[in-house]
Parts: structure tokens; C-alpha cells; sequence
């Protein structure tokens, strides 16, 4: 039994992350209907950028107490930050002049960017993998659970970023812009609202979000490497399509269900075909549910 | 009447609808609908907005399946059919029925020609020896691509579309794609076809054209046909039997002439309470008599 | 007269401050972009830890170049685009006598490749032109053919085709290796293999539409690499299967044996020879695919297959069987992967997971869609474009008397194969050749524009 809940919460944790990149991919799709490949290279990005902060700022301001705090959170900004600004140029220069055209035809530029960011970082900062010291080493046992601090502070990050986004969405001028957007593009175009800067924006919160799953993705393994954007990339986009692409909560309940899948796959069968489980019941699902657990169902009139 | 009707008996039966509903979450679509359509005759299947004539031809085409009822077809050949429950292509394919779509699919980027030769798939399968011979150049393939080829010609001079032929069907003005796509539809070689607002967005003389071709079909290929149209000037000039629907249900079920007299009718479209609907048969009749005159 | 020079004037002038702005603005934008990742480069020193120093020079140099690049982009591309644009006059296509005859040229050339590599570099120096170049391109332009009846014809997006040509690969390794069977009788079992992996795959996935078909059929092509890793017992896992026999001609083995291909002709020892024989063998392989493609697009199922992509409920309505349909789509593309992966065991003498992995889906998906989608002369110039253009990096030791001898050329490889994959995308969303060539026709054939023809939904 103890067994099993410590699995769940390595399970959540990993599902935390995977549920924070799924979300960058959902909202773009939903926005502008395509698969955004280069976002899990995004999420690498986000991974380095936290790295490059680490190295220069942590003999500057140490390791000791609130120090530690403060360093989390340059990362974090710093990170949301830099990927903000590559994702919103990516978007200007490679999908926008494509928005509107064959249906393909951005979804081979994303592939083509996805290639480009994770060997532009492979060229920029080498192909060997990057390990940092353990930033948040504490480890506190709850009735036979080991919990580090690591996977508290990934899980109340989350929780906390998912709020904020939630209200976002649902509450605000944009959310709204958003999902009028999302709706019918052309209606809020001729409505007032400007779509070109909505779905800037849709890219600049993904990149956001990605950079700090990838932040927490440092964290948690102490390492980055120039293509770790692909499998995590991959893992949060099945946990998209797991949920129902386009819906929001599928997002996160999938990308909740791939952590949990691994995790719990690992403990109890082999560790070696985690991946293939994941996979295969990605596969399932969509047989039985061909649009995703929360995802609408798509209907076409006859 | 068209001259083939006449041979015809008029107890023929090829489609016959019973107690067809269909459910759609907890809207009730078509709530026990019945209705029989005359070989060799025009039906025509009318009602406002809404009222579920187009849920009506998916049951029939195998697009959706019904929630409850029995619509059977008779081939001439005497063969009969349950359609609810074949699936689609069959329906096409061994049943014989053909449809349209209200919003017009065509295979866009493919020429006039090979629309219609796509429609002649399941015979050129069969001739090909499912590919394999055809692949090889055994067999009788290249005999039946020139007869295809033959049949779509047909259909393209009654559609009025020969001169298109190599032209992308997207390439055709709005008109020119309805009439193709029911020039695709008789390439399947039905003996029901059902048309879907094939007049929809037609200018008049359009419409003519179109009457034309649906006339000729009916006198030449001895296809049945049923039409949703929204246009009253065609089916009461082309249909011989007309049934109208309105919120699911039948209200009326005869010849145009009955039917446009029937006051359930008049009351369905324009909407009005039932004690008016006196007056709007007077109104009616002396608008006839002005025309008359 | 003087007044619109004065007003041109001030146009250019209004044009040069816009340019400045964005230049700097461009500027200001890639400082942000590259400060991490240029200005800082991570290293590890000796004791294994990770360090940081700055890169100054870089990143000014990346910055100066987006602001200047930002700036002749708006002052000069931009205007002369849209006087270009608006200049354009309808172009009379006529085709020059290159063009009119280029598959016939492309042939002969293609069929006399080797035997001018070896006049030109020689017997052992032929090697790189057949084999890296030759060989390579046309194992891609094989492989993105067999995904076109997926992708291009029946318009179903399949990102997970490696599979299929792993499952080529690994049943020729496998089935040679242990059972001892000849290329010859293997190349078809590989090709069946692999269709049947095809329906295998594909029958759970039919009733998928668009992006959920691609994320299964990627979900596909993992598992089956995860499959090759970890069954160690059969597959030898991660070291991949070595040794694996070569492919003969009619018995005559390419070994340095007196009964060996160069002994029995007299020619000095060389595996060139092998290589030239591969090179016509994958050349004939790729006609091979050409020709079915080709016969098929005018036969019933191939209709059928693009009436598919145009419009999935009109080919209901006509009675076509869309399952079928779809599953010979699948299997016929997946057959030619598994003869390309066959090939390419019988040419490598070796095969592992690596071979396998979602970029060689992505790059073959590229190819495709970056040639037109169902165009086969457009994919076979995208596959060399792409595949050559990358090949040709590996050979540019020149660059490094122009930056240094730590530059290797090859690290850029894959950074520019992305670019491009965006560059062309941007310039030609359609690909190279976009239009469709018609199946049949009454009187005359005419090129169907690509603004009609459809991609699938599914």
C-alpha cells in the first residue's frame, strides 16, 4: 500500500510536468488548429534557460535558505521569459504566414523548427548532458512515504500556475478573446478582436507554461540535454490527445494519467516498456473514444 | 405525367418507411414516421426548417442509423432490402439507392471525368479483379475503364457538362456542381436516388436546367426519385406525390395538388393558429384564382 | 514632375525609418533570444562539474546580423516583393526542352550515375558518390513514394512510416540471420511482412481523424522501436543485429572469395562493386514504386484513394468500402517500407533502433509534403534536395580554412535541414510541384491546380 501511494506521488509529479506542456499544446491547437511539434523543443529551451540562470547566479547569491528561493525564482523568470520571446517569434516568423494555407504545411514547419531549436542548442552548448547539483535536496517522510521537497514544490507550482491560468481563461478580456477565437475566427476578427495579437499571446502563455515544466524538469532530474524536449514533447502531446485536444482540464487529467501510467507501469511490470505502455493505452482509449476523454466529440454534418 | 409512368402500375412500391424515429440525445428528430414511394414516380419530401428531412435521408442513406422503425426497398428485380441495416456503402453498392448533399461534396480537386468514374468504383473493383489483374493487365479491365468512360459521357451530355469534362469539379460554377453531383450519382446506377435541396441557390434558369435533367432521368433510367426541396415551384411542377414534414412528424401525405390545399399545411408554413387557417385557405384559393385569370 | 520625386523621396525616406525600427527592434528581440544560449556557453571542466563563460563576440555578431538581416528585409526584400507581385504578368508556361524531357533525362542519368562516378573519382573514390549520395537519396526517395499513397493520395497522416521500414529491415536481418534465407526470396517476405504490419496497425485506427490518426500512428512507430530495444532475446536490443549476409546477384557474391564478384570478372578487389550493384538495385526498387504508383492512381482503388483525401462521406455515399480502402492504403505503403528496409539491411550490413527513430518519420513526412503531395516528381527532387543538400555538408571540408578546424560542418547538418524544412514551407506551402496530374481525361489533360485538390482529414 505504501508501496503503491509513493507511486502515485512519483507519478503525479511527473504528471505535473507532462500536464503543464500538454497545456501550451491544447491551447494552440484549440486556437489555431495545429500541432505545434517545436513545443516540446520549447520545454527544453525553458530547461536551459533555468540551467544557464543556475550556473551564473548561484556562486553570486549561494545555496543557503532564502537564497534557494530566490534562485527558484529567477529561474522560473527568467526561463518564462526567454521561451516567451522564442516561442512569439516563432510563431511571427514560421506559422503566421502559413495561418490559413494547407493544412500540412504548418505542421512541416513546426517538425522543421522542432529539428532546428533542438540542434541549435546542440551546436550553441554541446551535445553532452548538463547536470547540476541538487538545488532542493530535503526529503521528509510522511507515514512511510518518502516526499522530497523537489516534488512538493513541482506540485504546488503547478497547482498554483493551473489556478492562475484557469482564471485566466475563464475569467478575463483575453480569455474571453481567446475563446471567441477559438470559436470562429473570422466572427472575432470582425467583432473588434484583434486575433493576430490573441494568438501571440496563446503562444506566449504555452512557452511560459513549458518553461516551467521544464524548469521543474531540471529540478527534478538535475540534468538537461539538448534533446530533451523530444520524449517529454512527445509524452505531453499524447497527454493532449489522451484528454481531448483542444479542452483544457483533458490536458491536464492527461497529462495526470501518462505520469500515473509510468510511474505506476515501472513499479509493477518493467521499467523497459513504460514507454510501450503509455503508447498502447493512447491507442486504446482512442479506438474507444476517438476524441479524447474530455475532448468534444467531432461531429460532421452529413 | 412523364410517359413511362403510365406502364407503370401505381401499387409499385420501392421504398417503404414504418415507424421511423430517431433520437438524437433527447431530442426526438423523427418521431414515428411513415411514408411509401412509388417506383418510377418523384417524391418529394417538404417541410419548414428544422423539420428533419435531411435526418430522414441520412436513415435512408445508412448515415445514421434509426432508433427504432423499418425502411424497406424493393429492387425491380423483386429483391428486397432493410436498409437500417446495411451499412452505408452497401446501401449504394448492393441496394442501389443513391444520394446528394445539401452542402454539395464533390471530389474537388479531381476532373468532371473521374468524379464520375470514382462513382462507378464498386463494377471497376470487380473488373480489375479487385487491382491485382488489373495490375498485371489481365483481364477485362481496359474494356470496362472504356465503358465507364462511355457511362460517364452519357451522364455528362444529359448534366450538360460535356464540354467540362477535364476540368477540375471545383473549377464549376455552383449550378454546374449540383447538376455533377447528380450526374455522379446516377454514374452508382441506382434505382433510388435521393436529392437533397438540389435546387438550392440555383437563379432560374438553373432551375430549369435542373428540372430538365430530374424529368429525364426519370423517363430514360426508370430511377426513382425523392427530393428535399424547399423550392414549391419545382416540386409542384416535377414531383407526382409529396409528403411534408414538420417537427419530426407527418402532417400531410398526397399529391402536390393535396397537399397544397391541405390547411395542416398552409398552417406549418406560415405559421399560423389553427382557427386562422380557414382564412388562409381563402386567401390561398383567390391568389390561385388571380393567377388563373 | 518635382513633386513625386519629392514624394518617392519621402517614401523611401518613411521606408528607411520604418527599416530602422524594426532593425532595431529585431535586434533588441534576438538579444533577448540569445543572450542564454550564445552570450553563455555551458562546458564541463576537468573536475566534471559544469562551468559558464561568456560569448560576447557571438552573440553581438547574432545580434547584428537579425537587426541587419530585419532591416534589408523591410528596405529591400520587402518593396521589391510587392513590386515584383505587382508587375507580375500572367506567365505563358512553356516549357523548355529540359523540362519537357526531364524524366527521360533524369533516367539516363540516373542509370549512367555510377559508371561516371567511377570514371570521374575512380573505382575506390566512386564510393562516396554512389553509396552517400546515390544510394542514400534514392532509399529516401523510395521510402517518401510508399508514404505518399499514405499521405499524399489517401490523404491519411501517418507519422509513424519508420516502422514499417523497420519491420522491412528487421525481418530481412532476422530472417537471414537465423534461418539463412537469400536476399531475393526475403525482399518479398519483407514487403508482405510489413503490409501486414500495415492492416495490423492500421484497423484499430481507422475511424481516427487527423491529428488523433497522426498521434496514434506516432504512438505506433514508438512502440514498435521500444519493441526492438528491449526484446533483447531476438532483436539483440540496442547493439542491433551485425553480420547480416550481403544481397547476391544470380549467386555471385561481392566478397574478396575467388568465386566473388570482382575474381570472376577480373577486377582488383573493391566493395565499390557492391555498392554500384546496390545502387542499380534500389534504383530499380524506386522505378518499381514509380510504376505501381503510378498504375494504381488510374485504376479504381487509386480513384478511390484520392476521392478519399477530397471527401471521406461523398465515397460513402458512392458506395465505396472506406475500410478497404483505407487498409490497402496502408498495407501498399507500408509494403514498399518494408522492401526499402530490406534494402537498406542488405546495404548496411547492420541494423539497430537508432535507424528507427520519429525523425526519420518526420524527415520522410517532410520530404512529401516539401516535394507536393502526390507528386512524384516533386518528392524525388525534394528527396534530393533535402537528403543531398545534407550529404553535401558532410563534404564541405573547405569551411574549415574558413573557420577554423574545430568547425565540422556535419554538426550543422540537422540545424539546416530544419531551416530548410521551414524555408520551403514558407515559400512553396504546396511544394515543389503542386498541382495533380489527372487519372483520366475525355480530350485533353490538363494539370489540376492545387488550389482545389484537398489534403484528407484523416
Amino acid at each position: 500500500m505504501e508501496y503503491f501511494v509513493q507511486q502515485l506521488v512519483n507519478g503525479l509529479t511527473l504528471g505535473s510536468i507532462y500536464g503543464l506542456v500538454a497545456i501550451g499544446y491544447t491551447m494552440v491547437y484549440g486556437i489555431i488548429g495545429m500541432v505545434n511539434f517545436a513545443h516540446g523543443d520549447i520545454f527544453m529551451l525553458g530547461a536551459f534557460a533555468a540551467l544557464i540562470v543556475f550556473l551564473v547566479l548561484s556562486p553570486i547569491i549561494g545555496l543557503a535558505g532564502v537564497a534557494v528561493l530566490v534562485l527558484l525564482l529567477a529561474m522560473l523568470v527568467v526561463a518564462m521569459l526567454v521561451t516567451s520571446l522564442w516561442n512569439w517569434t516563432i510563431e511571427r516568423v514560421a506559422y503566421r504566414p502559413l495561418r490559413g494555407s494547407f493544412r500540412l504545411a504548418p505542421l512541416i514547419t513546426a517538425i522543421g523548427m522542432s529539428i532546428f531549436l533542438s540542434n541549435f542548442i546542440q551546436v550553441a552548448q554541446g551535445p553532452r548532458n548538463k547536470p547540476i547539483p541538487g538545488l532542493v535536496n530535503n526529503v521528509y517522510n510522511i507515514a512511510g512515504i518518502s516526499i522530497s521537497l523537489k516534488q512538493i514544490v513541482i506540485m504546488v507550482v503547478t497547482a498554483t500556475l493551473l489556478a492562475v491560468f484557469w482564471y485566466i481563461v475563464n475569467h478575463t478580456p483575453l480569455g474571453r478573446a481567446q475563446r471567441a477565437t477559438e470559436q470562429d475566427r473570422k466572427m472575432a476578427a470582425l467583432l473588434g478582436i484583434d486575433v493576430d495579437r490573441t494568438i501571440s499571446i496563446t503562444f506566449i502563455m504555452g512557452a511560459a507554461l513549458a518553461a516551467v515544466a521544464g524548469s521543474m524538469y531540471l529540478i527534478y532530474y538535475g540534468v538537461a540535454s539538448y534533446n530533451d524536449g523530444f520524449v517529454p514533447g512527445v509524452k505531453a502531446f499524447t497527454a493532449a490527445v489522451l484528454g481531448g485536444i483542444g479542452s483544457l482540464p483533458g490536458a491536464v487529467l492527461g497529462g495526470l494519467l501518462i505520469g500515473l501510467i509510468e510511474s505506476l507501469w515501472s513499479a509493477y511490470f518493467t521499467i523497459a516498456y513504460k514507454d510501450v505502455a503509455t503508447f498502447a493505452i493512447l491507442a486504446f482509449v482512442l479506438i474507444f473514444k476517438p476524441s479524447g476523454l474530455l475532448g468534444r466529440p467531432e461531429v460532421e454534418k452529413v | 405525367m412523364a410517359p413511362g409512368n403510365a406502364t407503370m402500375t401505381n401499387d409499385d412500391i420501392i421504398l417503404k418507411v414504418e415507424h421511423l424515429s430517431m433520437k438524437f440525445g433527447g431530442l426526438m428528430a423523427i418521431n414515428d414516421f411513415s411514408f411509401e414511394a412509388k417506383r418510377g414516380e418523384i417524391t418529394a419530401l417538404i417541410g419548414p426548417n428544422g423539420a428533419g428531412k435531411t435526418t430522414v435521408f441520412n436513415c435512408i442513406t445508412g448515415f445514421y442509423k434509426p432508433t427504432m422503425g423499418m425502411i424497406s426497398l424493393r429492387q425491380k428485380s423483386g429483391k428486397e432490402y432493410l436498409l437500417e441495416r446495411l451499412p452505408d456503402h452497401e446501401i449504394t453498392k448492393t441496394a442501389k439507392v443513391a444520394r446528394t448533399f445539401q452542402n454539395i461534396r464533390l471530389f474537388s480537386g479531381m476532373t468532371v471525368l473521374e468524379n464520375l468514374l470514382v462513382a462507378q468504383h464498386n463494377k471497376l473493383m470487380k473488373a480489375s479483379g479487385y487491382t491485382v489483374l488489373g495490375l498485371l493487365g489481365i483481364g477485362g479491365y481496359k474494356a470496362e475503364a472504356k465503358r465507364a468512360i462511355e457511362r460517364a459521357e452519357y451522364w455528362l451530355e444529359m448534366a450538360d457538362l460535356i464540354d467540362r469534362a477535364d476540368d477540375p469539379a471545383g473549377d464549376l460554377s455552383y449550378g454546374a456542381q449540383r447538376r455533377l453531383e447528380i450526374a455522379r450519382a446516377m454514374c452508382t446506377e441506382p434505382e433510388f436516388l435521393c436529392l437533397d435541396e438540389p435546387a438550392a441557390g440555383l437563379n432560374p434558369s438553373e432551375s430549369a436546367t435542373l428540372n430538365k435533367l430530374l424529368r429525364s432521368i426519370r423517363a430514360d433510367s426508370g430511377t426513382s426519385i425523392m427530393l428535399i426541396e424547399h423550392d414549391m415551384s419545382v416540386v409542384m411542377e416535377i414531383s407526382d406525390h409529396v409528403v411534408v414534414l414538420e417537427y419530426g412528424r407527418k402532417i400531410s401525405d398526397g399529391t402536390p395538388d393535396h397537399v397544397k390545399n391541405d390547411p395542416k399545411v398552409i398552417a406549418a408554413y406560415l405559421g399560423v393558429e389553427d382557427e386562422e387557417v380557414e382564412d388562409v385557405i381563402a386567401v390561398v384559393e383567390s391568389l390561385e384564382g388571380g393567377e388563373n385569370a | 514632375m518635382a513633386e513625386n520625386i519629392q514624394n518617392s523621396a519621402r517614401q523611401d525616406d518613411s521606408l528607411f525609418q520604418k527599416g530602422i525600427k524594426e532593425g532595431l527592434f529585431a535586434g533588441a528581440v534576438s538579444f533577448g533570444m540569445f543572450l542564454l544560449y550564445i552570450g553563455i556557453v555551458t562546458e564541463q571542466n576537468i573536475h566534471n562539474e559544469l562551468v559558464y563563460r561568456f560569448r560576447w563576440g557571438a552573440l553581438a555578431a547574432f545580434v547584428l546580423i537579425a537587426a541587419v538581416g530585419r532591416f534589408l528585409i523591410v528596405t529591400v526584400a520587402q518593396p521589391w516583393l510587392a513590386a515584383r507581385k505587382a508587375n507580375a504578368k500572367p506567365k505563358v508556361e512553356e516549357k523548355g526542352l529540359f523540362r519537357k524531357h526531364f524524366l527521360k533525362i533524369a533516367l539516363v542519368f540516373l542509370v549512367f550515375y555510377p559508371i561516371l562516378a567511377v570514371t570521374l573519382a575512380g573505382t575506390q573514390g566512386s564510393l562516396k558518390y554512389v553509396d552517400n549520395f546515390g544510394i542514400q537519396i534514392l532509399i529516401y526517395v523510395m521510402l517518401a513514394w510508399g508514404l505518399n499513397i499514405v499521405v499524399g493520395l489517401a490523404g491519411l497522416l501517418d507519422l509513424g512510416y519508420v516502422a514499417f521500414y523497420a519491420v522491412g529491415a528487421y525481418s530481412y536481418a532476422l530472417l537471414s540471420s537465423y534461418f539463412g534465407l537469400s536476399f531475393w526470396l526475403l525482399l518479398p517476405i519483407s514487403g508482405i511482412l510489413a503490409a501486414f504490419w500495415g492492416m495490423i496497425l492500421g484497423f484499430p485506427v481507422l475511424r481516427l481523424r487527423g491529428d488523433y490518426l497522426a498521434i496514434v500512428t506516432l504512438a505506433f512507430g514508438e512502440i514498435i522501436r521500444l519493441v526492438l530495444i528491449n526484446w533483447t532475446d531476438v532483436t539483440k536490443g540496442t547493439f542491433g543485429i551485425s553480420s547480416i549476409p550481403k544481397a547476391t546477384l544470380f549467386g555471385i557474391k561481392f566478397d574478396a572469395s575467388k568465386e566473388g564478384f570482382a575474381a570472376l570478372f577480373g577486377l582488383a578487389p573493391s566493395s565499390a562493386y557492391y555498392k554500384i550493384f546496390l545502387f542499380y538495385l534500389i534504383l530499380a526498387l524506386c522505378l518499381l514504386t514509380a510504376y505501381v504508383t503510378i498504375r494504381l492512381r488510374r485504376m479504381p482503388i487509386g480513384r478511390a484513394w484520392e476521392a478519399l483525401r477530397e471527401d471521406e462521406i461523398a465515397c460513402r455515399a458512392l458506395g465505396i468500402n472506406t475500410v478497404t480502402t483505407k487498409l490497402t492504403a496502408f498495407a501498399i505503403g507500408a509494403m514498399f517500407g518494408g522492401f526499402a528496409g530490406s534494402f537498406f539491411a542488405a546495404r548496411q550490413g547492420f541494423v539497430s533502433p537508432d535507424s528507427f527513430i520519429f525523425m526519420e518519420s518526420a524527415i520522410i513526412l517532410a520530404i512529401v509534403v516539401l516535394g507536393g503531395m502526390g507528386s512524384l516528381v516533386g518528392i524525388a527532387i525534394a528527396a534530393v534536395v533535402m537528403i543531398g543538400g545534407t550529404e553535401l555538408l558532410r563534404e564541405m571540408e573547405f569551411l574549415k580554412h574558413i573557420f577554423g578546424d574545430d568547425f565540422t560542418p556535419e554538426l550543422y547538418r540537422m540545424l539546416l535541414f530544419g531551416a530548410a524544412m521551414v524555408l520551403v514551407m514558407l515559400f512553396k506551402p504546396r511544394g515543389f510541384v503542386g498541382s495533380r496530374e489527372p487519372t483520366a481525361f475525355l480530350k485533353e489533360r490538363k494539370a489540376v491546380s492545387s488550389s482545389f485538390t484537398k489534403e484528407g482529414h484523416g
